[in-house]
């Protein structure tokens, strides 16, 4: 017997498997990043007042609202690309999913650089308390665009494959790698406005 | 395990897969049944460890400073005597190996992924890849948390709790404990959505919600409360870990003193941050330890009365507000912690709310005996014997829930006796009601009924002669954690000469578990063979599945459910029991 709905949808349910399951995933996501998010309150709140910096006295704001139009757009190749695999043009996916790698590859270099610089000026995370939630809370959704292309590089290097053989689950698989990226664009949607300009 | 693949292997031709080879089938096997007994089996094993680490506490607590007969020689720097650091280390590993390691792994990485497909007609997990990963994640944290004891400075000693700011100044062990609690995290992740998505997905033909069997609803529940309360300590651990390693200070107030002097950090920070964090983890937590308990206790009840669950609906009701209701109770733990009264008030109100779904399921299953003709068989042993423990752990906790009572009680034996009755005489031997009951499924044999009875009726006597004392005690303000059982304290005296007796049921414990070891591995091979469905029972995985089912699959063909869960007597019919799958 072979498990069903891995494709189709469950009638009642109207999901693939998949989709279900990456919705919990982001589910258990965003309860990660909301504790995180709380700490943040609670730390900010009960700092001694006065103390709790401006970001922008740490942090470059031109260089992140850069970043979230290179996040943003990265989400729009993300729809393209399965909607290319939604009307068939397997080349404009490959096109478009290279396209939302490359943005990847983009904020994380923007971002290399801001770290990079904090460094040099000697600003670490045990400098303070808003640095040291800065650092863990782009840290680790800098290491969630790391595992977002990841998986997107898969879907289009040796996963692509799949697309010769089940086209439809192939689909599917990119459209739940989307529902990720679009996450991890949404988290960093939060964090520039809380940690930046807040 | 390797009967368990032949039979089914050679009784069934139509299993067309082709054949894997050892490694596939048995260490990165994908099948849900496999990776059910793996977890069962490495659980079975840290529980003993966890066990046994207890039993060494209860000689430091019994005798403090004499030197510990037999294992003695293994500690060759302290002479075999348990120092308050070693034993601090035993306390702080003894909580997280019995909790993370032991029986959330076999409650709900066993039972669940065992059972759960069969029990709702699937042929195995929505993910097989992701339940293999939960697997070997668990694996991996269980082997790092071991491997602590070896790490310099030794284990983690800050208690299972992990509160900063000790757990931040620690040795080695403590950062150690924080990966190896990563990986669990992420093993209970992949497994509760893999659980959820399973659940929802894939139930066969006809299996409505309300068809389900309560042992399904238990493990949903209890997948949710995994999915969504385990982030929380997944960053407050990694906050700690920045502590550790990076120098920050998020749980590291300002001119925090050490040993006489300021510590050199950057401070800001909020102990009580970890706190908070911590318990919205852990009391959803408690409720991961209880709800697949309270699921195998229905099953066995309701096939042992041979008559339906009394208030199903209402069980799966309050099972379901239950999981709500737990997300909003965390702060009674921290009554203590000068939060104030606005807050106490708050938490202590949702937590006298929360008693009551756990009352409705106690009472369900109580009522359920009412007038039944009651088979007394081994897995019914252990699930009535849960139903007064489970009781005793509830009632006690009320005290605990107002803030008030909890003043003089926090911090006490009292709460240890309490939270053990919920989880010692509670869960544990609802596992065993589940081990005994399951394993002529999983096996095609039963176990030894006269070894069975060798091991519940000593069991029952002497986790009780634990446990009970520590209420006495705990009353009369025994802190716990105290290396020496309190003899350093005046007012402890009174009730100290508990402690010998109280050890020596420990490690009579110990011994009342050698039959259930010797029937477990007996049985598989020389147990008495039984057929399919030797309970007479009308679940799925009892009535249209074979034992042990398929390899691959489980079912011949897809059973289609007409009817709901626990129809047990049905006037008229030709059996006293009706399978789910089969017209009247």
């Amino acid at each position: 017997m072979e498990i069903p709905y891995t494709v189709e949808a469950r009638p009642d349910t109207g999901v693939p498997n998949a989709k279900l399951g990456i919705w919990l995933f982001l589910a258990s996501e965003v309860m990660l990043f909301g504790a995180l998010f709380s700490s943040y309150v609670l730390l900010r709140t009960g700092a001694a007042p006065g103390t709790w910096p401006h970001g922008r006295v740490f942090l470059n704001v031109p260089l992140a609202t850069l970043n979230t139009i290179i996040l943003i757009a990265s989400s729009v190749t993300m729809v393209m690309s399965w909607a290319s695999l939604k009307l068939n043009d397997f080349k404009k996916y490959r096109l478009y999913m290279g396209l939302t790698i490359l943005a990847g590859f983009g904020f994380m270099i923007v971002k290399a650089f801001e770290y990079g610089h904090k460094f040099e000026l000697g600003l670490f995370p045990k400098s303070n308390t808003f640095l040291a939630i800065y650092f863990t809370l782009t840290g680790l959704h800098g290491l969630h665009v790391l595992g977002g292309m990841i998986v997107n590089g898969y879907f289009v290097g040796p996963g692509a494959k799949l697309w010769r053989t089940q086209p439809e689950r192939f689909t599917n698989r990119v459209e739940v790698a989307g529902l990720y990226w679009h996450f991890v664009d949404l988290v960093w949607i939060f964090l520039f406005p809380t940690l930046y300009l807040l | 395990m390797a009967l368990v693949d032949e039979r089914a292997a050679h009784g069934h031709a139509e299993a067309h897969h082709e054949e894997l080879g050892f490694w596939r089938k048995y260490v990165f096997s994908q099948d849900h049944k496999v990776i059910g007994l793996q977890y069962g089996f490495t659980a079975l094993t840290f529980l003993l460890f966890g066990f046994s680490l207890m039993m060494m506490m209860r000689w430091s607590i019994a005798y403090p400073n004499q030197p510990i007969p037999l294992i003695g020689k293994l500690l060759k720097a302290s002479g075999g005597i348990i120092v308050p650091e070693f034993y601090n280390q035993l306390g702080a590993m003894h909580g997280t190996i019995m909790v993370f390691l032991g029986i959330v792994p076999l409650a709900v990485g066993a039972f669940g992924n065992y059972v759960v497909p069969l029990q709702i007609g699937a042929p195995d997990m929505a993910f097989p890849k992701l339940n293999m990963a939960s697997y070997w994640a668990y694996f991996v944290g269980g082997v790092i948390m071991l491997g602590s004891f070896f790490a310099p400075g030794g284990a983690a000693q800050s208690g299972w709790t992990s509160y900063p700011p000790l757990s931040d100044i620690a040795p080695t062990g403590q950062t150690l404990w924080l990966f190896g609690m990563l990986a669990l995290i992420i093993s209970s992740v992949l497994g509760s959505m893999n659980f959820i998505t399973t659940i929802v997905q894939l139930r066969a033909p006809g299996l409505t919600w309300m068809r389900l069997p309560f042992f399904v609803w238990a493990q949903f529940v209890t997948a949710f409360l995994l999915l969504l309360a385990f982030p929380a300590l997944q960053a407050a651990a990694v906050l700690q870990m920045m502590d550790r390693l990076a120098g920050t200070s998020f749980f590291l107030p300002s001119g925090l003193v050490i040993s006489g002097q300021q510590l050199a950090v950057a401070g800001g920070g909020s102990p009580l941050l970890w706190q908070h964090l911590f318990w919205f983890l852990a009391h959803p937590e408690v409720y991961v330890l209880i709800l697949p308990a309270f699921g195998i206790v229905a099953e066995v009840i309701a096939n042992n009365t041979r008559k339906p669950l009394w208030g199903y609906r209402s069980m799966v009701y309050a099972v379901t507000f239950l999981g709500f209701m737990s997300f909003i109770v965390w702060a009674h733990h921290m009554f203590m912690t000068g939060m104030g009264t606005v807050m106490s008030t708050f938490f202590q109100t949702t937590t006298m709310i929360i008693s009551i779904p756990s009352v409705v399921i106690l009472t369900a299953l109580i009522i359920s005996l009412w007038g039944a003709s009651i088979r007394f068989t081994v897995p019914m042993l252990f699930a009535l014997a849960f139903l007064p423990m489970f009781a005793i752990g509830g009632l006690t906790g009320l005290p605990l829930g107002l803030a008030p009572s909890d003043i003089h009680l926090h911090d006490t034996l009292y709460v240890i006796g309490h939270f053990h009755y919920v989880v010692a005489p509670g869960t544990i031997f609802a596992m065993f009601a589940g081990i005994y009951y399951w394993f002529p499924k999983i096996t095609g044999r039963k176990m030894s009924s006269l070894l069975g009875h060798i091991h519940f009726w000593p069991s029952f006597l002497f986790i009780n002669g634990i446990f009970f004392p520590m209420l006495i005690q705990g009353m009369a303000g025994v802190q716990r954690r105290l290396y020496d059982g309190g003899a350093t304290y005046s007012h402890a005296q009174g009730v100290l000469h508990w402690n010998v007796f109280m050890s020596i049921s420990a490690w009579c414990l110990g011994l009342s578990q050698i039959p259930f070891i010797i029937n477990l591995f007996w049985s598989i091979w020389k147990g008495k063979k039984v057929d399919s469905n030797p309970w007479g029972a009308t679940t799925l995985e009892w009535a249209a599945a074979p034992s042990p089912p398929i390899a691959h699959g489980n079912f011949v063909e897809v059973p289609t459910v007409v009817r709901g869960p626990y129809d047990y007597s049905l006037p008229g019919a030709a059996q006293d029991f009706t399978p789910q799958h089969q017209e009247a």
